[in-house]
């Protein structure tokens, strides 16, 4: 005779349970708490749109009220994924359109959604009030009006790095003379100036307007107008910050920006001039996270305006900022938690900038909360890779990229082995890992040996050989996500390993040396796996069982082989049960 | 006296890009006339020597976002359609220096296709059916124009996209009334 606390009292107590893995882990008890746990599920996240159907979603939880969906495998933003390979939204969009009327938030990154998408979301849910696209395409700012015109609850709406196909700016005047619940705009990708006069009005009647990312087309003269209408923004992004200096103009910026007390967060800048950059001097004791990536800036100036910033947590930033703007970012900002460093020409042969490893490790030394780190570089040693490593074993995401592949250590002309084997042993709560130089298979061990929270890796133009592969699949025990460009990897390690892709999310390899049996081999084996192998050059078959194929994708999944593929896209053994008979 | 013999130099090592057939008429007045096209030196007449991969040429890297590239100045990226390749792909403009650089690096995305100069007439084949394609771009006014009619920085400004076009299709190119290729296709951009 078992009792067990009343359902209410259960799902009261679910209720604080906010993590997926936790809410995972009580479906698992029994029966019955699995059933009360589904129930009051509000949040689910689907890593990979093709892992699972729509309909189990809708199955298991009829009572979702926010779901976030993943599409495109992560090089897919570097061109490596074709054109109309997937990732369509539209029949999540339908499916949920049914069952969930009251879903409230939809969040999506690498999918492909059409103002047709945008116009069933905007008709279907009467409640909701959070759209972010990021990464997305394959819609157009009609499809904006759709959702300006008819969510009259939204509060949130988020296109950060989306392509979108900009007809004009007048989707904006679409939202209603009363529509004042706007909390978050993010705009910034779009190319198209939006009526101005639409948007201050706007910015004037949503009280609660806490972030506005506007797009490049606002020019720095209107900049003053919008921040005194919504003096309690907490996160503000520029466009275009040039203009001929005008004396009125800066000190009408100035005045605006010193009426926003609560700034935190500052991006835009582009074609930025100098000049400008000091109107905001005001804000910047508070300013925790600042994006210069898109500022031309030189050096100095960059500095200067750091300099001001002494609470800074998050910078990214152009190369321009180079080894004497980090040497400074490390001493005045001793709060950073993260920084990005892009390349200004990523193109050419020769530096443009004196931006070496040496900017990288003085940062290292200089702020000890420094934990996520993307740099771009054009020359790296050992010797530098081990001393971050030794300053910083709270790093948690390392993504180096030194510009040329398989560059070696500068100063012996050695592998980079031995720095990024330091990186992994000391920095033992790593979960991501971007390799670059010259790599030989001995990295693979130490990552294989030593990473063993790395979650996601991404590996281009490295190692000698299968073992190399090898070590990482066998070692590294939290992988979930492993990206593979043009190494000598093949057949032997993919199937040592077969079993080891079920508990990973996803694997791309392109460039490598899969061939088009193993791909075979390994649909067969693991039918739990959708093996996808995209070739350009008409069907496999076509072509001897050696041959290695252009690009693979496997990931695990509960929805079969997807009906959506592409004519260059084939799932391996889709037909297993009638060939096993 | 014909477009052709005026453009043809003295050394072997000279080509120009042209077309046969009517001058285009003039919209904005500053594309020219076939009577003053581009000439084009070629550096070797052979094939390259082949280079190690240099960062120009591979796809996908280094690994930064493509609106971060088109953003600094020097930056321009543009999709290519071939006419039966199954996927778009996206070139740099600026990073080419001619007509010639660009052709090169069409031929070594689209792999099939390798240039064939025959004539005056830039064009990449096929080498498994022998189809021709002839390079286009529409242009900032939208019009579909052979790429070569203008000089080179000219054509990098004013380029939005281009398609490798079937030959058989390209006929009435640059006459009076340039026709659109038909855009139905599921990408645009």
């Amino acid at each position: 005779m078992a009792y067990s606390f009343p359902e209410e009292v259960l799902e009261y107590v679910f209720a604080f349970l906010s993590s997926d893995k936790d809410r995972n882990a009580v479906s698992l008890v029994c029966k019955s708490w699995y059933e009360i746990e589904r129930w009051c599920r509000r949040r689910v996240f689907i890593g990979n749109c093709y892992a699972v159907s729509p309909q189990i979603v809708i199955r298991r939880f009829p009572e979702v009220r926010a779901v976030k969906i993943k599409g495109k495998p992560h090089f897919a933003d570097f061109n490596l994924v074709p054109e109309r390979w997937g990732a369509y939204v539209y029949p999540w969009i339908s499916a949920m359109a049914r069952s969930y009327p009251w879903l409230e938030e939809i969040k999506l990154k690498r999918m492909v959604v059409t103002d047709e998408s945008l116009e069933l979301i905007s008709k279907s849910f009467k409640n909701f009030k959070v759209l972010m696209l990021s990464s997305c395409e394959g819609f157009t700012t009609d499809g904006l009006s759709s959702i300006a015109a008819n969510c009259r609850n939204l509060r949130e709406l988020d296109l950060r790095e989306s392509d979108v196909e900009d007809l004009s700016g007048h989707w904006l005047s679409h939202f209603p003379d009363n529509f004042t619940s706007l909390v978050s705009l993010n705009m910034s990708c779009l190319g198209s100036e939006v009526s101005f006069s639409a948007l201050e009005r706007l910015v004037s009647r949503c009280p609660n307007l806490k972030t506005l990312r506007l797009n490049r087309a606002v020019p720095v003269e209107k900049l003053a107008s919008l921040l005194r209408r919504a003096p309690q923004l907490v996160e503000f992004g520029t466009g275009a910050y040039s203009t001929e200096i005008r004396t009125d103009i800066f000190s009408n910026l100035v005045g605006a920006f010193s009426g926003c007390k609560h700034l935190k967060s500052l991006s835009g800048f582009w074609d930025v001039v100098p000049a400008y950059l000091p109107a905001m001097y005001c804000v910047c004791s508070r300013i925790t996270s600042l994006n210069l990536s898109y500022a031309t800036v030189q050096s100095p100036d960059l500095v200067e305006l750091i300099s001001q910033c002494p609470n800074l947590k998050c910078l990214w930033v152009l190369d321009y900022i180079e080894d004497a703007g980090l040497k400074a970012l490390s001493s005045y900002c001793k709060d950073l938690q993260e920084l990005r460093v892009f390349p200004s020409d990523p193109y050419s042969a020769e530096p443009n900038v004196s931006l070496t490893e040496q900017g990288l490790v003085t940062v290292s030394a200089g702020c000890p909360k420094l934990q996520s780190v993307l740099y771009f570089c054009r020359q790296m040693s050992n010797a530098a890779l081990v001393a971050i490593a030794r300053n910083r074993p709270n790093l948690i995401r390392f993504r180096l990229c030194i510009i040329e592949p398989q560059a070696p250590d500068y100063l012996t002309l050695e592998p980079l082995d031995t720095g990024f084997g330091a990186i992994v042993e000391h920095c033992k709560e790593l979960r991501r890992l971007s390799l670059s130089g010259l790599l030989t298979d001995r990295v693979f061990e130490y990552i294989g040996t030593h990473a063993k929270k790395l979650e996601m890796l991404s590996i281009a133009f490295a190692g000698d050989s299968d073992l190399g592969l090898h070590y990482v699949l066998s070692g590294c025990e939290s992988l979930r996500k492993l990206e593979i460009r043009d190494c000598p990897f093949g057949d032997k390690a993919l199937l040592a390993n077969a079993a080891k892709l079920e508990t990973m999310r996803s694997l791309w390899m392109s460039s490598c040396s899969v061939s088009y049996g193993a791909c075979k081999l390994l649909g067969q084996k693991m039918p739990n796996l959708n093996v996808e192998v995209i070739d350009e050059r008409g069907p496999p078959d076509s072509r001897p069982k050696t041959c290695p194929v252009e690009k693979l994708y496997v990931y695990r999944t509960v929805a079969g082989p997807r009906a959506d593929k592409p004519d260059f896209v084939w799932t391996m053994d889709e037909d297993g049960a009638l060939r096993l008979s | 006296m014909s477009p052709e013999s005026e453009t043809s130099g003295g050394l072997k090592t000279e080509l120009t890009l042209g077309l046969p057939g009517d001058l285009q008429v003039q919209k904005s007045g500053i594309k020219r006339g076939f009577s003053e096209v581009v000439d084009l030196k070629l550096v070797n007449d052979s094939k390259a020597e082949s280079q190690p991969p240099s960062t120009t040429q591979v796809v996908g890297w280094p690994p930064v976002r493509s609106y971060r590239k088109n953003l600094v100045k020097n930056c321009k990226y543009v999709k290519v359609a071939a006419d039966g390749a199954p996927y778009l792909r996206k070139i740099d403009l600026e990073i080419h220096s001619s007509y010639q650089d660009l052709l090169t690096a069409m031929g070594d995305m689209f792999t099939c296709l390798t240039i064939c100069n025959v004539l005056n007439e830039r064009k990449l084949v096929d080498s498994a059916n022998g189809e021709e394609y002839v390079p286009t771009y529409e242009d900032k006014d939208g019009d579909w124009m052979l790429v070569g009619d203008v000089p080179w920085k000219m054509f990098v400004e004013s380029c939005k996209r281009m398609r490798l076009m079937k030959s058989s299709e390209a006929i009435g190119l640059g006459a009076a009334a340039p026709s659109t290729p038909s855009k139905g296709s599921s990408t645009s951009c």
